[in-house]
């Protein structure tokens, strides 16, 4: 592989509050130099990044591959496409697919896909118990041994308290996270969207916050009492704040995350019954998009994952009771979240790398998320003033269930790098 | 042709006042038309229409059917079950399907909310929702409109109580818009279980005693409380209810003036109503089956790009045939 050099970009490494222009030299898969000047070895592959971002690659903790099961709707191969094109190096692999991933050989199948695809870095994550049925645990230990980094029955909340108190246990035995999809299932059940005066107008049955918070608080209660890390997925409501807040001024081994939709749209966008903004947990109101932002912000919500969640076109042209749950996210997310977010103030450029790179890989202790010479040169490098209308026919996802079709964001990834390799480059039409 | 009402009819929470009262005015001479030994102008002759029903429905199916041969329009009855395909797409596509043999207008009954939209959004044919869900049933609420307008000589200033299950009511929602833009003061009066989130914010006031709502309305639009409410644990039973919650003769006798009853049916005697009240003389329910025909006859009209000014005209215009 040809030593690369990235020459006068703005380098931002978060996790060395590094912020300033420099070249950044990478050679044998490792970030080997960067500094002021740096020369250009022979045969390198000099690459002029002024005025581009150069920055640790992104790191998402919460996307649906699909495959096995569902390859019609995205491939282990097409969704790492999907990830370095958005400017991600690595993702984190939920376990529900078809069979589910509960053992160690179907762990080891998705990292065979993976390297195989040679994109970004598949990390998967481990049911908590078989089938993600609710009723036995599944063996962590084995699948931690062929790569887990944490478990999770997401799709469907852990709706045992003893089921989630055992995992909490049982994972802190091999020191990895159990991540919760909280929804309370019998005040869920049957709810499309938010409960509220949208729902009431649209005369759909409505998922109340408190199935979300009951869950949260729960969880944070189990977390005390066992002292395992307890990771909540995608957080919707200002109440689910309020209770991480308190879980972590008391020190609880708690982290959460948020999705870019949620931070940036509201139950208006179930308006017209479009499919597109119908997911798990709903897009709730302006006062808790509010609180998210603040939130995070704060680094009460640790980070941005995109819960990216491919579906067939037929499936979501439908009435929307019947419509499946979930949007892509992976080739919009960091333009979402640059443009809502820095662009409205709530996050600096920094800030926001640190929330989608470094906290991310922080939380689950994955390798990434440093630009610190000797590591892993996952790198991407952003073009922040880049204008582009989204357009799904142009994602590298198979699905194009985005409910931001048609918006104009700023922001792209023009260049990613994993392991030193180059796996992306914009070149033509942005998504 | 551009209509006055728009390609469709979805609900009436996106009609101005004006095309709500246009309706009704064009309803008013096609009242007549029922009362003929032969009910039948040509206003849609050469029209197809197709009345496509996913879901159980007697009445409603049957007054629109009467409204379109009354209208000489060619109908086609689709009783179609979502319960062997998915709901979903079965409804593409009957869509596509109904578009490629070039129809006129459909008239769908769907029990997911959003699906006449749906629909409306995929065919180039006028499509009524002749009831979606929990969202609308904007036919219904006209047609309720139409009476109290009969009754009352108005319908601005109108105090109109909806009772009962709000909730999962599509009734309710169409009515309280119509009664909204159209000036009337509205109520809602039923257990909380069974009242949607946000409900006053919509507008209208909050009754949780049925003495109250009786006391305060002109008017009780008293809605059919589903049996599977109760299994479904929203209420007790349906003795508690009907003793909470009926409207019953010892209640109105107490009221302070007179009221009108209405019902949109099917009535659950003995549950949400005391037989003597629907029977009795403050009933106008007979009289809302009676109107919903000519409503839907308008409906059907305007959608069709029919001119409100001529439907006395086109009505006169009658041949026998």
């Amino acid at each position: 592989m040809r030593p690369l050099l990235l020459q006068g970009g703005r380098v931002i490494d978060p996790s060395r509050d590094f912020d300033r222009t420099a070249d950044v030299l990478v050679q044998d898969g490792r970030i080997a130099a960067l500094g002021a000047g740096l020369g250009a070895p022979d045969g390198v592959d000099v690459r002029d990044v002024r005025g581009k971002i150069v920055a640790p690659g992104l790191v998402d903790l919460h996307v649906h591959l699909r495959e096995p099961g569902s390859e019609d709707v995205e491939t282990i191969a097409s969704g790492t496409r999907a990830a370095v094109a958005g400017g991600f190096t690595a993702v984190c692999a939920m376990p529900n697919t078809d069979p589910v991933t509960d053992n160690q050989a179907a762990v080891g199948f998705i990292v065979r896909q993976a390297a195989r695809a040679g994109l970004a870095r598949v990390y998967p994550i481990g049911a908590i118990s078989v089938g993600q049925r609710g009723e036995h645990l599944s063996e962590f230990g084995e699948m931690v041994a062929a790569g887990v980094v944490a478990v999770s029955d997401d799709g469907r909340p852990v709706v045992s308290s003893h089921m989630m108190r055992t995992a909490l246990e049982y994972a802190r035995t091999f020191g990895v996270p159990v991540a919760d999809h909280c929804e309370e299932p019998t005040l869920a059940t049957g709810g499309v969207m938010h409960e509220g005066l949208v729902s009431t107008r649209l005369g759909l049955k409505g998922i109340p916050a408190a199935a979300e918070e009951i869950m949260v608080a729960r969880d944070i209660l189990l977390a005390g009492l066992t002292g395992g890390q307890l990771h909540l997925c995608h957080m919707s409501t200002r109440g689910s704040v309020d209770l991480i807040r308190r879980a972590k001024e008391q020190g609880l081994r708690v982290t959460a995350e948020v999705t870019p939709h949620h931070l940036a749209l509201t139950d208006h966008a179930c308006e017209g019954y479009d499919t597109h903004a119908k997911m798990n947990p709903p897009l709730r109101e302006a006062a808790d998009v509010a609180a998210l932002r603040s939130a995070l912000q704060q680094g009460v919500i640790d980070c941005i994952a995109s819960d990216h969640a491919p579906h067939a076109y037929d499936a979501k042209e439908a009435a929307f009771d019947d419509a499946p749950f979930g949007v892509v996210g992976l080739e919009t997310a960091f333009a979402v979240a640059h443009t809502e977010l820095v662009g409205g103030g709530v996050l600096t450029l920094p800030e926001l790398i640190a929330r989608m790179s470094t906290a991310p890989a922080a939380v689950f202790g994955l390798p990434g998320g440093s630009l610190t010479p000797g590591a892993p040169a996952d790198v991407v490098v952003l073009d922040i003033t880049a204008r582009w209308t989204v357009d799904a026919v142009n994602f590298h996802s198979k699905s194009r269930n985005t409910p931001f079709a048609g918006r104009t964001l700023t922001g792209r990834a023009v260049l990613t790098l994993v392991g030193g390799a180059l796996v992306h480059e914009a070149n033509g039409p942005t998504p | 042709m551009t209509a006055v009402l728009g390609k469709d009819l979805i609900g009436l929470e996106h009609l101005s006042p004006d095309q709500i009262r246009l309706v009704l005015d064009t309803a008013e001479p096609f009242k007549e038309v029922s009362e003929r030994p032969i009910k039948k102008v040509p206003a849609l002759r050469g029209k197809t229409i197709v009345n496509l029903f996913f879901e159980a429905s007697t009445r409603t199916r049957i007054s629109f059917e009467f409204a379109e041969k009354r209208l000489s329009a060619d109908t086609v009855n689709v009783a179609a079950s979502g319960s062997s395909v998915q709901k979903g797409e079965t409804l593409v596509d009957t869509a596509k399907n109904l578009e490629a043999m070039r129809i006129d207008m459909v008239v769908i009954r769907h029990p997911s909310s959003g699906a006449a939209q749906f629909l409306g959004d995929r065919i180039r044919s006028n499509v009524v929702n002749a009831g979606d869900g929990q969202h609308e049933h904007p036919t219904q609420a006209l047609l309720d409109l139409l009476t109290i307008r009969d009754r009352h000589g108005k319908i601005a200033g109108l105090k109109v109580c909806l009772v009962g299950d709000i909730l999962h009511s599509r009734v309710a929602r169409s009515n309280i818009w119509g009664l909204l833009k159209l000036g009337a003061e509205v109520g809602v009066c039923g257990p909380d279980t069974l009242m949607p989130r946000g409900i006053e914010e919509l507008g209208v006031c909050r009754f949780r005693r049925i003495e109250e709502a009786i006391e305060w309305a002109d008017v009780l639009n008293v809605l059919r409380l589903q049996l599977e409410r109760m299994e479904r644990g929203f209420i007790p039973s349906v003795r508690e209810y009907y003793r909470v919650f009926g409207v019953t003769v010892e209640r109105l006798d107490r009221a302070s003036r007179d009221i009108t009853i209405m019902h949109p049916g099917p009535m659950n005697r003995g549950v949400e109503i005391d037989s003597r009240v629907a029977d009795g003389s403050h009933s106008v329910i007979l009289a809302q089956v009676t109107n919903g025909v000519a409503v839907r006859m308008a409906v059907l009209y305007l959608l069709a790009g029919g001119r409100p000014e001529l439907a006395v005209a086109a009505n006169r215009a009658a041949a026998p045939e």
